[in-house]
């Protein structure tokens, strides 16, 4: 039994803004069922009251004094750019508002 | 075409519940996570580096002021500030967001759980705070080839990332029922409210003009008794007078669809300026799912109680506790008062008292002249070009007779002329009472003598006739005389 | 050891240019040449730097000359996983959505090289964006392991730990997410260090996974690794996850253990890492357990101890850094910098960042931006990342519990000798075996170090040894030790590569 469908993955890639082709699909539904149903052992794991852990060291209040500091030159952090105009990125047309 | 109620019709057939989501941004030296300047009106793309860039492999650091300006606004909204508090990522695609997430706060805002009190039409109403946490701005994206510079019809778009990742502050309300025919009002005095409280704090300019202050209004409505409806959000409203017009457009909107048997759909909707109305945002293929996780690049916050109680002792007198104390100091009836809060007018009269003017010559200024000018010409009563100080000025030389009415009127046009301050104005422009007494009984000589008849009538006791002479010699004088004065010598020459 | 400069360890290097021997001119020189020579083989560079790194080798020179203090490390070349940003000089991450990007600005780790007086040869291959085990995934290049041109070199970092392993270069930097510096350092014979987390700073490091990513050494020994950990490493207050400490003392500790001592220390074997399908193949463990024996022999005690929560620590991790790396990997949308693909002056920007991805991105890096959305998304977060979270834990509460009992943890580096090409490229599951022992640490944020400690089937096998968190020291000393009775480096044992 499959636990991820061909559809599912088609929406999951759309979520992530990826084009995907017929065969990837194909290929990625399979490969991901091997991978969930590994995932799925951790189901069996009793984690009740365990806190989750994010990072090795736990560190608090890392805050940042409020002094500016320089900027880059517009022309380099255009000149990484695809596509501008005016010192602005230029994009094709937009169509949804968001997401 | 869209079927509108009355809105008389609309209220008396259901109940508004209202929700308000706005969006601060702060006036912090530097952005949320990173040192870049926040100036407003930079060339494009001068204020970004690689973090608000999202170049890759850049990280955030939290800019300490601007959790310290969001604990106060938390703590000014009556919310109880997180022990335990984190950031989270926002997972969303659009080109005027660098990292394609926005780095906000989900489960674990910074304060929860306020209230702001707002009073419309002499009701006191307490609308709940649910959260404020603290997030991060976009930048701006300019739409080109439409008809409009809308995003509707343009061919391609163009991105600045100046603004983005500049603080910006959530504040979301319970949902509010219970405001009936009053809900548009409700929505605006409490957005008027917080900003006050905000702009009390000096933690932002609070401008809606300049964006700095945007509301996203969210309103449903139910048959009484039942239970509450779907809501719509509408995004962007960006005046106070917009807030309540939205409301009232919603109202009327949603109420016209519920006659006709029709759901409302949950949807954002935008508003528009110029017609007063709203429209649907683009349909969504699917539900939105912003896949919120913890951002593993920032620490956790935990706000110790010695800070919050620092920052709590460093707050302003309450906007709506100061309001009530000038109204008492200045003597203002509740109806007075309220045209002062209305005109936006509290903060320029305070600072025109303190500069030495009386209460009463203060409110007359910006709730009289003043006042006119702002609306004539379309302005914010703040942004005309004339200061508390220079008011203050003006009233010192009405109250000394150097200034009538009439001439501090016209001193006023050259001090928003930008022609200087009132006594260089009336210097300038020659505007000064004339007070030689010499002059101003020969200009009544040449009267009387033009009018006998009216100074027949004048020395046979009617004295009333003496306004015709006195306009005569403020005619000759060119308004500079001080009409008491004239009047004096008028009577007294001819009795 | 060798006549020729590229025999020679790093701190060798370093000595004989302070003492005026040899100038880092010619030092890097040699190892230019010598990349001239074999990397048309091995493939392990995508970008070589010949001008910038003769013009800081002139720089270190002149310093020399004029009696100028000088770090450590001053004039003994880099190379550079291409992950790491350096600025003016490309930066890919392997991948083609990054063809052609010249980074505006250096990472940390790079500024602090650079700081050190390090000429840098280049940047290595690695699997794309750092996802992968065999550097197969790299969208240009597949780089050789320089025992078998016919094997991989191990993954992600392939290409740092084969240009060290072919001499190309005498010292590299490399990235750990799950095994990325471990177990290249495993299979081509090369010692790698995967630091605690947090103790060096990831700024300018291109994010997979933000809460795993760890950059460290890759050398030949442990003692040129230590040297440059200690060049590398420190807080940055430009990444918050950084911890404000004293780097732990590794150059002292390879030092103390190259004198072979290891008397009243307690090494513990995790008896999960033996059972059932965890087991690494026979030739593996033999040469694994020759490696134990030799530590017993400088008096280390053998402790066994059990981490049963470590046989989740594989699903663990492929819930937590895909997660992590789909969202970090949002920001490659052709907008800013990089490729766009499929801007025909009609498409939409949606289309066009989807077209852009799909161009841009190679195979493993989709399946994982797919697993993390998956991962992440409403319905299933609690379920999968918020479990994988808890279940990170439990690991960590395994990994203090054996810290009581012994000093340091050892075990095989990775399961299984270099495979062949294409031997696991259809399977991601039988891919993803290869960092199993790696993993846990990775999500405990410790250190661990790869050393070579053997043959099997002719191939190199590493010995790991993991410490606890800011215990990076230990580390180094066992690794040192077990150097110290091995007559010559198994590095300096690889076949001499043909040149083509």
């Amino acid at each position: 039994m499959s636990t991820i469908s061909r559809e599912e993955v088609a929406h999951l890639a759309r979520l992530a803004r990826l084009e995907v082709t017929d065969d990837e699909l194909d290929a990625f539904a399979g490969q991901l069922d091997v991978i969930l149903e590994s995932m799925k052992t951790l189901g069996e794991v009793d984690t009740e009251g365990v806190q989750p852990t994010s990072h090795a060291v736990p560190l608090v209040n890392v805050l940042r004094e409020d002094q500016p500091q320089p900027s880059l030159p517009r022309d380099a952090v255009l000149a990484g750019g695809p596509d501008t105009a005016e010192g602005r990125f230029r994009v094709p047309r937009i169509l949804d508002e968001e997401a | 075409m869209t079927k509108l109620n009355t809105y008389e019709a609309a209220v008396a057939a259901y109940e508004p519940v209202l929700g308000l989501e706005t969006h601060i941004e702060l006036d912090t030296n530097t952005k949320m996570f990173c040192g870049c300047s926040t100036t407003f009106g930079a060339e494009p793309n001068t204020q970004v580096c690689p973090v608000c860039l999202a170049l890759p492999g850049a990280l955030p650091v939290a800019n300490k002021a601007a959790v310290e300006a969001t604990i106060k606004i938390g703590l000014a909204l009556n919310c109880r500030i997180a022990e335990w508090t984190r950031f989270a990522r926002k997972n969303y695609f659009y080109p005027d967001m660098p990292k394609n997430f926005q780095t906000s706060q989900y489960e674990e805002p910074l304060c929860e759980d306020g209230y702001v009190e707002v009073t419309v039409d002499g009701e006191s109403y307490r609308v709940e705070i649910e959260r404020v946490h603290l997030e991060e701005d976009t930048g701006k994206t300019l739409h080109v080839g439409g008809a409009t510079g809308r995003i509707h019809g343009a061919t391609e778009s163009l991105v600045d990332y100046n603004r983005a990742g500049i603080p910006l502050v959530e504040i979301v309300t319970r949902p509010v029922p219970g405001t009936g025919a009053l809900a548009p009002e409700v929505a605006r005095a409490y957005t008027a409210e917080l900003r006050d409280i905000v702009r009390s704090l000096g933690v932002s300019d609070v401008r809606m003009e300049q964006g700095s202050l945007r509301c996203d209004v969210n309103l449903s409505l139910n048959k009484s008794g039942d239970e509450w409806g779907t809501r719509t959000e509408t995004k962007n409203v960006n005046s106070l007078r917009s807030v309540e017009r939205a409301v009232r457009y919603e109202i009327r909107r949603q109420s016209a669809l519920l006659d006709a048997g029709d759901k409302i759909h949950q949807e954002t909707r935008h508003f528009h300026e110029a017609t007063g109305e709203t429209s649907p945002g683009r349909s969504k293929e699917e539900a939105t799912d912003y896949r919120y996780f913890p951002e593993p690049d920032l620490a956790v916050m935990e706000p110790g109680r010695e800070w919050v109680e620092e920052l709590r002792a460093s707050l302003p007198e309450p906007p709506r506790q100061r309001r009530e104390r000038l109204q008492a100091e200045w003597g203002l009836g509740d109806k007075e008062m309220q045209s002062v809060v209305n005109a936006d007018a509290v903060d320029l009269i305070a600072a025109t008292i303190a500069a030495g003017a009386s209460a009463s010559g203060a409110v007359k200024w910006w709730l009289g002249e003043l006042s006119r000018r702002a609306n004539e010409s379309g302005a914010e009563l703040g942004s005309l070009a004339i200061t508390p100080a220079q008011v203050a000025e003006l009233q010192g030389m009405v109250d000394d007779g150097r200034l009538n009415d009439k001439l501090a009127r016209q001193v006023i046009d050259g001090v928003l002329a930008g022609e200087g301050g009132p006594a260089a104005v009336a210097a300038a422009r020659g505007l000064e009472v004339v007070s030689d007494t010499g002059a101003l009984e020969a200009a009544v000589d040449e009267a009387i003598a033009a009018n006998p008849d009216v100074a027949e009538k004048i020395r046979g006791g009617k004295h009333a006739a003496a306004g015709a002479l006195i306009g005569a010699v403020m005619k000759a004088t060119k308004g500079q005389a001080d009409a008491g004065t004239v009047r004096q010598i008028i009577l007294d020459k001819l009795s | 050891m060798g006549e020729r400069t590229i025999d020679q360890t790093a701190a060798h290097i370093a000595e004989a240019i302070r003492e005026g021997r040899t100038s880092a001119y010619s030092v890097t020189e040699a190892f230019l040449d010598r990349i001239d020579a074999v990397d048309g083989t091995v493939k392990a560079f995508l970008h070589v730097d010949r001008e910038g790194a003769l013009a800081t080798a002139a720089e270190v020179d002149a310093a020399i000359a004029a009696g100028e203090e000088l770090g450590p490390l001053a004039g003994v070349p880099i190379a550079i996983k291409d992950v790491v940003v350096t600025k003016d000089m490309p930066t890919t991450a392997a991948s083609k959505i990054l063809e052609g990007w010249i980074p505006p600005y250096d990472a940390t780790i790079t500024e602090r090289v650079k700081a050190a007086k390090m000429p840098i040869l280049g940047k290595t291959n690695l699997d794309e964006f750092a996802m992968g085990s065999s550097t197969e995934y790299s969208a240009y290049r597949q780089t050789a392991n320089p025992w078998d041109t016919g094997r991989i070199p191990g993954g992600s970092g392939g290409g740092s730990a084969a240009a060290v392993a072919a001499k190309m270069a005498p010292l590299a930097i490399g990235t750990d997410t799950g095994g990325s510096i471990r177990q290249p350092g495993a299979v081509t014979g090369t010692f790698g260090a995967k630091p605690t987390y947090g103790s060096n700073s990831r700024y300018g490091l291109i994010a997979f996974s933000s809460s795993l990513d760890t950059p460290g050494p890759v050398a030949r020994n442990a003692l040129d690794a230590a040297l440059l950990h200690e060049v590398i490493s420190g807080h940055d207050p430009r990444d918050s996850t950084t911890i404000d400490a004293p780097v732990p003392p590794v150059v002292e500790a390879a030092r103390s253990g190259a004198s072979g001592d290891l008397s009243g220390v307690k090494l513990g074997v995790v008896k999960e890492f033996a059972e059932g399908s965890a087991a690494a193949e026979p030739g593996v463990v033999e040469a694994y357990q020759a490696g134990v024996d030799q530590l017993v022999k400088l008096g280390a005690q053998i402790v066994e101890v059990s981490c049963p929560s470590f046989t989740y620590a594989l699903p663990t991790y492929y819930l937590i850094a895909p997660s992590e790396a789909s969202s970090n990997l949002a920001r490659y949308d052709g907008v800013r910098y990089g490729l766009r693909a499929g801007d025909d002056g009609k498409r939409s920007l949606e289309e066009v960042m989807s077209l852009t991805r799909e161009a841009g991105f190679g195979p493993e890096v989709k399946r994982r931006i797919i697993l993390g959305t998956y991962a992440l998304s409403a319905g299933y977060v609690d379920q999968f990342y918020g479990q994988a979270q808890k279940v990170r834990t439990l690991i960590k509460r395994d990994f203090e519990a054996a810290f009581g009992e012994c000093d340091a943890l050892i075990s095989p580096t990775t399961p299984f000798i270099a495979f062949k090409f294409g031997e696991r490229t259809g399977d991601p599951y039988q891919m993803y075996l290869a960092d199993l022992y790696t993993i846990p640490t990775n999500l405990y944020g410790g250190p661990g170090v790869s050393v070579p400690v053997g043959l099997s089937e002719g191939m190199p096998v590493g010995l790991q040894v993991m410490g606890p968190v800011m215990g990076d020291d230990i580390t180094y000393r066992v690794a040192a030790a077990l150097e110290s009775t091995q007559e010559t480096l198994l590095a300096d044992t690889a076949p001499e590569i043909e040149g083509k």
